[in-house]
């Protein structure tokens, strides 16, 4: 494990990643659902709309680093924003 | 009828999940662990933070690099789309000619990424190749090792000979798919050879062109053999693609760190390109079946 150079926030990161995927295949079998279509007017899962949260986060986190000089947890709030309404309306 | 819900057989995709856990999983995990450090070499590392990722989105290099790879997957795309229906729109139906174009349309993609480097690289040649030598007997200024233009001109058709096959060959097989009825009743109202191609072969094709054009997108976009082989990135600096730079950046100087800092955002652009095709794909489909 030595040569994947792992740090505990890298480690926490997959972690959480991981028990996201965990919970949302969880809530898939307890609860199943219909695809629904929202505003982008594509059929979307809870899966769909987790994908579409985590890329857009990845981008907002990026555009934040590159664009301002603020410290970055302004990015997880503008994230966790995105994720509410990613979740509400696509 | 009721169905008896039986779960168990996701237990049988398990030894792909370890396949695809180290060849890919395990991978990208490293790079983003490196990404977030630096290091001397001999397994020691130290904490980055976000240093990486600041300089790579602050480094010119990058979205140079960038720049010139959307040119590319851009100018392969425009001529490589509609030369390939138009390949396709042209080839003979059925019989004898029909497999002859076929089996000579589907030579280039058998040809290994290198050798198509090397065929390519020996023909523009000016001393011994034929392309080199006819365009220099002509009075051409032509050299893609020292020329920006005459070197950006011998990827794009490089790789429009090596591919155009691909998409002509998807074309095909959709225009293969269009039953007679339809261009029957086109011949009844009359309607012209226009007319024909936009309302029944287009939207046809629609599917396949699409999965074409994500094909070609996907694979020029992460382009590196030919152009590496055909031109080393040079003239300068003139036709260094995204991946040739990221080599360049993690195995010739070592630069772990901003390498990997780099691939994650290469991968995240080609995810998200990726998505919206499959999306629109998908949803085409669904269109369709509806």
């Amino acid at each position: 494990m030595e040569w994947m150079a792992w740090t505990w926030p890298t480690a926490v990161f997959f972690m959480i990643i991981a028990t996201t995927l965990v919970v949302f295949t969880i809530l898939a079998i307890k609860f199943p659902e219909t695809p629904r279509t929202g505003v982008l007017r594509i059929e979307t899962t809870r899966g769909d709309r987790l994908f579409i949260t985590l890329l857009g986060s990845a981008f907002i986190n990026l555009a934040w680093l590159g664009l301002l000089s603020s410290p970055q947890w302004g990015a997880l709030i503008v994230s966790f924003c995105y994720a509410v309404a990613v979740f509400r309306w696509v | 009828m009721n169905k008896t819900v039986n779960q168990k057989a996701w237990f049988l995709i398990l030894p792909v999940l370890l396949l695809v856990a180290f060849s890919a999983v395990i991978p990208l995990m490293t790079v983003v662990n490196y990404a977030f450090q630096d290091t001397f070499g001999n397994n020691k590392f130290f904490w980055a933070g976000l240093d990486w990722f600041r300089d790579m989105l602050e480094s010119e290099r990058m979205w140079d690099a960038l720049g010139r790879q959307i040119a590319f997957s851009s100018i392969i795309l425009a001529i490589e789309i509609p030369l390939g229906v138009f390949v396709a729109l042209n080839m003979p139906k059925r019989g004898f000619w029909a497999s002859l174009c076929l089996v000579l349309m589907s030579l280039p993609l058998l040809i290994p990424w290198n050798v198509v480097g090397t065929i390519w690289q020996i023909f523009g040649r000016v001393d011994i190749g034929l392309l080199g030598y006819t365009l220099d007997a002509l009075g051409i200024d032509y050299n893609y090792t020292q020329g920006f233009y005459a070197a950006w001109a011998t990827i794009i058709v490089m790789d429009v000979w090596h591919w155009t096959s691909l998409v002509a060959l998807l074309a095909y097989a959709g225009l293969q798919s269009i039953p007679d009825a339809y261009y029957q009743a086109a011949k009844i109202d009359q309607a012209s050879r226009w007319k024909v191609f936009r309302f029944i072969e287009l939207p046809k094709m629609m599917g396949v062109l699409m999965i074409a054009i994500l094909l070609r997108f996907m694979d020029s976009f992460m382009i590196y053999t030919e152009p590496f082989v055909v031109t080393g990135g040079g003239p300068g600096n003139s036709t260094t693609l995204l991946s040739i730079d990221l080599v360049k950046m993690a195995l010739g100087q070592f630069d772990l760190g901003p390498a990997a800092a780099f691939s994650i955002m290469y991968y995240l652009v080609i995810l998200l390109i990726s998505y919206v095709f499959y999306t629109v794909m998908t949803n085409l489909d669904k269109r369709e079946d509806s």
